[in-house]
């Protein structure tokens, strides 16, 4: 038997008076891929944190062993000198940067100090072949969507000699096809010899390719399961569930009896061209509209415009040359302002929580109240009581796993700080409520939490448009699903009739021009 | 673990909390730092520093840089700076000079026209910041400039002999207003009692509120400990104050008035958090529906505002209007904020803080003065300190592990 490449050993982590990790012993044989999944707030991205060294030795408890002997990193770079990369869950890419630059950032191809570009360029285009990207290498990384970032990344992670790679929740934003991709490409790293950790919440995909599954629970790791066909206890999604969450959970979507009313709002001719380039049209020429009680679906491929339109929508906050009606119960709106959006009782959850969605350097009840001061104030003047009740209510209603609300939302894990822009949202008490990716890193059973509130929502009159790249989410959740590519609505299903087939057929089909 | 456990409701049982460590550690630590400072000093100069009419001259001295202080907080918290507040203030103090000396105008009619005009004076740099969105750094140096030049063309030569009204603005203070009590102030004393009453009240109804609603308190020796403090301070610096000559000086109840309303501004209305928000996230504020134009363009309104105060109270100290006024302002009111713990990247900082950075560049210029150190090494000193201070800080901070992103 051959020795396995890392062992940690008793690993505990305390922040301040919280305690993330408790005694977590986990042992890694080369060439696995090894899952780690748990709720969000468990403690993964903390452990590999710890492992990769941007936690330094001494801020933990417990012993790493790496290839037989004990290691004490300093720093990502003490880690990366021995093959280990960490992909975190929250890009670290420079958006000013172009796609090249992005790849050897802090390991330079150059020549006595001097780029060499050439070969920059032409080692960034191999690796983002390898890694399936069709993009210039020249490309500016904040002109690429977060899918696309996500592939920069592995390509970055590939450019150095690595070992043990590290992914966490890697494929929370892509689609399925490049989801696809992406686990290709881990297949063909491990045939190579590279072990990997993957963390994910999606665990069709870590069904589909782990050899071996961590459980953690409240920082201690409860169980590992073998995903091998003649293990004992093999590893399957009911089983991981059941001790990541404590319980079994049977359904993966709360049933729901839609009561669907008169129209809510409508969009019309929607057309909307690039902020930047006028000439190209992003959204065009796209209708559509959703009823009271009703829940509205947008599937769509990365970079077919859903998210420009959701932005354009809501405050003319993409986009230029916007053009096309808004008709909310009858009479034609105008939201070219976030505030006129809001005033006429729209709201919009971002996809991207950290960029458009939190003030990550406050604490939680004041990002519950961001977007609503209006509600709880009195003349300019907030009422502080008031402000906490609801936080808290949020808190214990959505779940957020945290310290208090008082606690800064920069420090919440990734999945409890979508629960908290969530409930930003929720609590303005919109009309409308669009949702971005309301799902992206969340856990499945706070997934299971957050289509109740969607339904509890949608059953009290409102209505919801649901924009997500992944169609079983759609296909459980909404009563209607809109099909969108290249900026063209190219049809809509009702969800007796929409299949994950039907939709991939209305999503890659070529808009006729 | 083979057989899973019911865990029904996790997110009610919350783990051991403690209040948010890291902000208040530090605003104890400046605190601690300001206390320290003192004590130094009055080491350092045989007990001259706090000899009752040098507490109250430190006051009168350093009001300027506390209410600019506290504008320039809520300018940095949204994450903007302003250079142009000395100039403004000799612009301004120039007005006055004019006003007073060359057109006999009356007092109150002149302290008006002076908070109008810095007013506007915001309203002309917010406007380009806010509407044009010019970066702030650039129009206040192009401020700093144009009023400086304005400052120039106003008093080609220096205005004095303001009237006595004018005067007593920040020379004067309230002794002998209500008699005295043996050598003491009697209205002085009334005001420390009432100040101290009133900071004992609004604390402990403070923590008993956010006990009530279940927060964070922060442990209780260390409220304690703060509290008895901060009250004998507050005592303490009464019977200085009402042994001196002046007693309670006119500008501590301007400075006094101006910091308690602002502490409530940024702290419990919606404007003060619509500034935290601009400057923690932008594009989040922005679709949080936030009218992020007019909160800026109103944060310099009221800089500039602040900025004609400011000119009021140094002009009236001075007796007298000079170009050069205000020279060098903008450094010793930015170190005060970051002294005080604001962030450089916005989103971080508080009225109270920039009061205790405002008070330990004021007792540093004090006591070094007092000891005759020369100038340019107070200027060391001061830059020194500054430079510390914040490195400290950061220190702190990442000792803390900060999390990544
Ligand atoms: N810097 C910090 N300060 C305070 N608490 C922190 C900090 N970093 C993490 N935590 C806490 O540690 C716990 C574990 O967080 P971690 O990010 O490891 O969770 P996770 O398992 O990766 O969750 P997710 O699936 O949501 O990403 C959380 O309760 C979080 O609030
Ligand atoms: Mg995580």
């Amino acid at each position: 038997m051959t020795d396995p490449i890392l062992e940690m050993r008793g690993i505990g982590k305390t922040f301040g008076p919280v305690r993330a990790l408790q005694d977590v012993t986990m042992t890694v044989m080369p060439g696995e891929i090894r899952a780690v999944c748990g709720e969000n707030g468990a403690g993964k991205s903390t452990l590999m944190n710890v492992l990769s060294g941007l936690y330094p030795y001494g801020s933990y408890e417990g012993e790493i062993h790496y290839q037989g002997k004990e290691t004490r990193f300093r720093s990502l770079r003490d880690s990366e000198a021995v093959g280990i990369v960490i992909i975190h869950q929250e890009l670290g890419l420079s958006p000013y940067l172009s796609i090249a630059e992005n790849i050897f950032l802090g390991n330079e191809r150059s020549r006595m100090g001097v780029i060499d570009w050439r070969e920059t360029n032409s080692r960034a285009k191999e690796l983002l072949e390898r890694v399936g990207l069709r993009e210039k290498v020249e490309t500016r990384v904040m002109d690429i969507g977060v899918g696309k970032q996500q592939l920069v990344e592995i390509a970055k992670a590939l450019s150095k000699e690595v070992k043990l790679l590290i992914l966490d929740e890697p494929t929370a934003a892509l689609n399925d096809e490049d989801s696809a991709h992406l686990l290709g490409l881990m297949r063909q790293l491990r045939e190579e010899g590279v072990t990997q950790i993957l963390i994910s919440h999606k665990l069709n995909e870590v069904m589909a390719i782990a050899d071996n599954v961590t459980v953690i629970r409240d920082g201690a790791v409860v169980e590992t399961l073998s995903n091998a066909d003649d293990a004992e206890d093999k590893a399957t999604e009911a089983r991981i569930i059941r001790s990541m969450v404590g319980r079994p959970l049977d359904h993966r979507f709360p049933p729901r009896e839609p009561e669907i009313g008169e129209e809510l709002l409508r969009l019309e001719d929607w057309t909307v061209h690039h902020p930047e380039d006028p000439q190209r049209v992003i959204v065009d020429n796209a209708s559509l509209s959703v009823r009271r009680g009703e829940i509205v679906g947008i599937a769509g491929l990365m970079g077919a415009g859903r998210t420009e339109l959701a932005m354009s929508l809501f405050g003319h906050q993409y986009g230029s040359r916007i053009s096309g009606k808004v008709i909310k119960d009858g009479k034609e709106i105008r939201t070219e302002t976030v505030p006129r959006a809001i005033g006429h009782g729209l709201a919009y959850v971002s996809e991207d929580r950290k960029k458009y969605g939190l003030n990550l350097i406050a604490e939680i009840r004041h990002n519950i109240s961001g977007a609503s001061l209006g509600k709880i104030s009195k003349r300019g003047v907030i009422n502080k009581t008031t402000e906490d009740t609801v936080a808290r209510d949020f808190r214990n209603k959505m779940r957020i796993r945290s310290s208090g609300i008082q606690q800064l939302a920069g420090n919440l894990s990734g999945g409890n700080q979508q629960k908290v822009s969530l409930s930003k949202w929720v609590f303005s008490d919109p009309d409308v409520l669009i949702l971005d990716e309301p799902t992206r890193g969340i856990d499945v059973g706070a997934k299971y939490e957050i289509y109740e509130i969607i339904n509890e929502l949608a059953a009290s009159g409102r209505g919801i448009i649901v924009i997500s790249s992944e169609l079983p989410e759609l296909l459980g959740l909404c009563d209607r699903i809109y099909a969108l590519s290249e900026g063209r609505i190219t049809g809509q299903l009702p969800r007796e009739e929409a299949t994950q087939e039907s939709l991939m057929e209305l999503m890659t089909m070529e808009a006729a021009r | 673990m083979s057989e899973a456990v019911t865990q029904p409701d996790r997110a009610a049982e919350k783990p051991p909390s403690v209040f948010n460590v890291g902000a208040s550690l530090r605003q104890y630590g400046i605190f601690l730092a300001l206390v320290l400072i003192i004590v130094l000093f009055q080491f350092l100069t045989d007990g001259r520093l706090l000899q009752p009419n040098n507490v109250t001259s430190l006051v009168q001295q350093n009001a300027y840089v506390l209410i600019l202080a506290v504008g320039m907080l809520m300018v940095i918290v949204a994450g903007h700076i302003d250079l142009s507040v000395g100039s403004v203030v000799a612009a301004v103090g120039g007005v006055i000079g004019v006003l007073m000396i060359d057109y006999d105008w009356g007092t109150w009619i002149t302290v008006l026209v002076a908070l109008l005009i810095g007013g506007l004076i915001g309203a002309w740099q917010g406007f380009w910041v806010a509407y044009v969105g010019v970066p702030a750094f650039i129009v206040t140096l192009g401020g700093m400039m144009i009023f400086r030049g304005v400052a120039l063309v106003l008093v080609g030569y220096t205005r004095s002999g303001f009237e006595s009204d004018f005067i007593a603005i920040s020379n004067s203070g309230v002794a002998g207003l209500t008699g005295f009590v043996g050598m003491l102030d009697a209205f002085t004393l009334i005001v420390g009692i009432i100040g101290i009453l009133a900071v004992l009240f609004f604390s402990i109804r403070k923590r008993l509120a956010l006990r009530k609603r279940n927060l964070d308190v922060e442990p209780s020796v260390l409220f304690w400990v703060k509290l008895v403090s901060l009250a004998a301070a507050i005592g303490l610096a009464t019977y200085w104050i009402a042994r001196s000559n002046l007693a309670l000086p006119y500008v501590l109840i301007i400075v006094g008035a101006v910091v308690f309303a602002y502490a409530w501004l940024m702290g419990s209305t919606v404007f003060g958090r619509h500034v935290y928000a601009i400057g923690g996230n932008l594009a989040a504020a922005k679709l949080s529906g936030i009218n992020t134009k007019k909160v800026n363009f109103w944060l310099f309104v009221n800089m500039g505002l602040l900025g004609g105060l400011a000119a009021i109270i140094v002009t009236s100290r001075a007796g007298a209007a000079a170009a050069a006024a205000g020279t060098g302002y903008e450094l010793d009111v930015i170190a005060a904020c970051f002294i005080g713990g604001a962030a450089v990247t916005g989103g971080i900082g508080r009225v109270s803080g920039a009061v205790i950075g405002a008070l330990i560049m004021g007792v540093l210029n004090m006591g070094l003065s007092i000891m005759g150190v020369d100038p340019s090494w107070q200027q060391i000193i001061k830059g020194l300190v500054l430079t510390l201070a914040v490195a400290f800080d950061l220190i702190n901070k990442s000792r803390s592990a900060g999390r990544a992103g």
